[in-house]
């Protein structure tokens, strides 16, 4: 069989899989369906390059196969052509860029009235806290961790008494309302990752990383840990619950505050104390 | 400079223009610079030893070079078959833990990029390259080029060494990133990490001893006439990735450095304020994304430092066997050049979510893009070579049409990842892989093979079976690009790269098939490189003689005064250049092909447009 025909082959096989293929991006539920859009765009322009670079390449090799009597054309340079090329190129690059950069810019703009909810990442799981009543959270510190402060929050802090915590890797969101997620880690890098909301971030220990999205379809999502973490990074896995306003304030609602947590340990201390006083 | 010399060597010197016998018929017309400086004296070697062991010539440090390569490359596609084993028939392997498939990882990534890659196109073709394209008889320093080889070959010795201490190699991702690098969460967090900085470390010392060879001996040590702008592609690709890695390797070597001192003696260079178990660790204060600057700084010029000698390798095959001269030259050379310094102004775009300064990722994109520019004129000029040549569809051109296909494919996912936000949802994933395996991984691994075929014939005197090598060709290009181009739309699904094991995720299940596919597919492309080494065996023993300038070349490594090339390549006297190497084909000529070292007197009636 002639090479050329095998080359056409693996072109129209590419197209067809990128038609039919039963393996594309999972639904989207969140706002970034721009991060969508641009990929098609990129698809496109992209695609339509491969395609006709490697058709041409493929008629060439039809066209100009060695013949003994035939001789190749002479022509180092066409500057005329290679400027045309260059500038064609350049115009591609700028269209793909432009909607890249926008949406970048929209990514690292996180709106104001977006719920922050701090993500606290470890060898290897996740666990949750919420800003209470006053809608600040309460600076933390990697020291202060232990069992009666699970988060390290810095006791003097008053924002940090009525934050809500939930020490589980399930997680509930409202629908509709934007979330600011504040990464941080105690030991190595993590990244929490949800395929359906597109974005993602690595956790960094020493410092607080951000993004953010808008939830906007219910459900109850799988968490993956996107940055490698060591041997149980496979594993370390959690959930989002996307609920609407009731349901989630009523979820809110049941959760544990950082001052409940200080009374019940108080309660048990004091409990411990009358019972060795018995 | 000159007055140095004895001014009998220069005039004698001067006097080998007349080489050939044939007298020029104008003197003017033929003219070359007189010779500035004598003749290299060689250190010939006699024994067994200081011949094929520690031997000096570059031929055969190209040829250690490339063996010792091409064994770390065995082993990497034996740990990438076992990877493999994990992913499509999960549990298959009785014996695969967690540790064991992050070691297997880890040490696929590092080998087949740094030790297999990196060292076959600059420690293999350079060396048996760039002396007889430039017409030189030898690296400017032989002793040194010899060193380079010996400690390549302990870093080696030291990388394959790790698989068996106690722990076992490190398991932390060829990025190696802090803190968990170090720490007792990733196997190989003892011997196993430190074996691998102290290899990293051996590498890039070897390395500079190699790489400041190729820079001297291309600048200093070319023939007359042979001007940078009458260079192989090959020479320029290598030069260029020369400079990149003589600037970028540096970077590692500190990083490796800092991160031994924060694994031994406990310093805080990486390492933030820690919890880990329940316990406070003795570290704080360190930055784990200054690692991931410093690493990428030199990872990615590292991509350019494998890419770039490859466009140049199959810039020079695609016109040799198209009998054409390579489209826009000039365009080509500057290209290259462009290319290797915009490298060093992109490397945070590996880094868009890594948590460093969102803001960067506007300037980053950008030049990422930019870089997108020189490449693609590339890619226009070789299939405009292409258009209207002569093509000879033989097994070298294969690897080259083969190359074109998949450098096209991966360099237009590239601009899918560059794209700042666009990265956002595909980094970390299965398209990554798949990208940077199809660009860096399976198109340089293209142009190697075609280069194998083309140049095997100057190495041993003796063509390759062309049978096998198409064997080879389809089972390998068509086998890869099924490995990898299905896998991009893992990475659309979601699933995230470094995974032991999906469980049932919900994204997962539609692609089991599609894993059992690709793993199949891997089993076998592995197994058909197994073509080639027959295809050597069987060469050397019965195989076809080539004689001189079998390809009917123009370049001055098939003008050698044997074949193989002897230790001093070019016999007496040095060739003299008159031309580029890109004379195929021209109008008015005899042959479809004028030599380097042609001078224009002999081919009087041609209408040459560029010398």
């Amino acid at each position: 069989m002639h090479p050329g025909i095998i080359f056409f082959l693996v072109i129209l096989g590419s197209v067809l899989f990128h038609i039919f293929t039963p393996w594309y991006w999972t639904d989207i539920a969140s706002n970034w369906g721009g991060m969508d859009d641009t990929i098609t765009l990129t698809f496109w322009v992209g695609g339509g390059v491969f395609v006709a670079v490697c058709l041409f390449m493929t008629y060439c090799v039809f066209k100009f196969s060695y013949k003994e009597n035939r001789k190749a054309e002479y022509k180092p340079e066409d500057k005329k052509l290679e400027k045309i090329l260059t500038w064609a190129t350049t115009l591609g690059v700028i269209a793909l860029l432009a909607p890249g950069l926008i949406i970048w810019n929209q990514y690292v703009t996180v709106p104001k009235n977006a719920l922050e909810v701090d993500v606290m990442a470890w060898q290897w799981g996740w666990q949750y806290r919420l800003p209470g009543k006053d809608g600040k959270l309460g600076t933390t510190q990697v020291i202060n961790i232990n069992d009666e402060n699970p988060f390290g929050i810095n006791l003097d802090d008053p924002y940090g008494k009525d934050d809500v915590m939930i020490q589980s890797d399930a997680i509930n969101l409202e629908n509709n309302r934007p979330v600011k997620i504040l990464l941080r880690s105690v030991d190595v890098l993590h990244n929490w990752y949800v395929p359906q909301f597109r974005a993602k971030m690595d956790a960094v220990p020493g410092v607080v990383t951000f993004y953010w999205f808008e939830p906007n379809k219910t459900g109850e999502y799988e968490v993956l840990c996107a940055e490698y973490c060591g041997v149980g990074h496979y594993a370390m896995r959690g959930s989002v619950l996307v609920q609407n306003e009731q349901d989630y304030a009523t979820w809110l609602g049941e959760q544990e505050t950082f001052s409940d947590l200080i009374a019940k340990q108080q309660d048990l201390v004091i409990g411990d104390t009358k019972l060795a006083q018995k | 400079m000159s007055d140095e010399y004895d001014n009998n060597k220069t005039y004698q010197a001067q006097s080998s223009e007349t080489m050939g016998g044939s007298a020029p018929a104008s003197p003017d017309m033929d003219y070359v610079r007189p010779a500035e400086i004598p003749d290299q004296e060689l250190y010939h070697g006699h024994s067994f030893i200081t011949k094929w062991v520690f031997c000096q010539d570059a031929k055969v440090i190209g040829v250690q070079y490339f063996l010792t390569a091409v064994f770390t490359g065995v082993v990497g596609l034996i740990l990438s078959w076992l990877m493999r084993l994990q992913l499509g028939f999960p549990g298959a392997a009785g014996f695969m833990t967690a540790e064991h498939y992050y070691q297997f990882v880890t040490m696929h990534g590092m080998i087949m990029v740094v030790y297999f890659l990196t060292a076959l196109f600059l420690g293999g073709f350079g060396n048996y390259l760039i002396p007889l394209m430039v017409g030189a008889r030898d690296m400017v320093f032989p002793y040194v080029n010899m060193i380079s080889f010996w400690m390549f070959f302990i870093a080696v010795a030291v990388l394959m060494a790790s698989f068996f201490v106690p722990g076992g190699p490190t398991g932390a991702g060829w990025t190696l990133y802090p803190p968990q690098t170090i720490l007792p969460g990733t196997p190989g967090a003892g011997m196993g990490i430190l074996l691998m900085l102290v290899s990293l470390s051996l590498f890039v010392i070897g390395f500079t001893m190699g790489g400041l060879n190729y820079l001297i001996t291309i600048l200093q040590a070319r023939t007359r006439g042979m001007t940078l702008m009458r260079m192989p592609l090959t020479v320029w690709g290598i030069f260029t990735a020369t400079v990149l890695a003589m600037l970028a390797f540096p970077a590692l070597l500190v990083s490796a450095i800092m991160m031994t001192l924060d694994k031994i003696l406990g310093t805080s260079f990486f390492m933030p304020t820690i919890i880990q178990a329940g316990e406070v660790l003795d570290y704080g204060g360190g930055s784990p994304i200054l690692f991931q600057h410093l690493f990428w700084f030199f990872g990615h010029p590292e991509v350019y430092i494998v890419a770039l000698p490859a466009f140049g390798i199959v810039s020079d095959l695609i016109s040799v066997h198209s009998r054409k001269n390579i489209f826009g030259y000039r365009m080509m050379v500057w290209a290259i050049v462009g290319i290797g310094a915009l490298s060093f102004f992109v490397w945070a775009h590996h880094m868009y979510v890594s948590g460093m300064n969102p803001w960067f990722g506007f300037f980053f994109a950008t030049t990422t893009l930019i870089i997108a520019v020189p490449t693609a004129m590339k890619v226009y000029n070789w299939i405009l070579t292409l258009w209207r040549g002569n093509i000879r569809l033989n097994t070298v051109m294969l690897w080259c049409l083969g190359f074109i296909v998949t450098f096209v494919n991966g360099g237009i996912t590239g601009i899918f990842l560059g794209n700042v936000s666009v990265d956002v949802p595909l980094s970390d994933t299965y398209f990554v892989i798949a990208h940077f395996h199809m660009v860096m991984g399976i198109a340089p691994l293209m142009v190697i093979m075609g280069a194998v075929y083309h140049w095997f014939p100057l190495v041993s005197g003796k063509f390759l079976d062309e049978k096998l090598g198409k064997w080879h060709f389809w089972f390998t290009f068509l086998g890869a690009y099924s490995i990898y181009f299905p896998m991009h739309y893992l990475g659309f699904i979601g699933v995230p790269r470094r995974y032991f094991e999906m469980y049932d995720s919900p994204y997962m299940t539609s692609a089991v098939g599609m894993n059992e596919f690709i793993s199949m597919a891997a089993f076998i492309v592995g197994a058909a490189q197994f073509i080639l080494i027959y295809n050597i065996i069987k060469t050397l023993k019965v195989g076809k003689k080539a004689g001189h300038n079998p390809w009917k070349a123009n370049s001055l490594e098939w003008l050698t005064s044997t074949v193989p090339p002897e230790h001093g390549n070019f016999g007496e006297r040095l060739p003299v250049v008159h031309r580029w190497p890109y004379d195929f084909s021209v109008p008015g000529a005899k042959e479809d092909y004028i030599t380097q070292t042609t001078p224009p007197s002999e081919v009087v009636h041609t209408e040459v447009e560029k010398t």
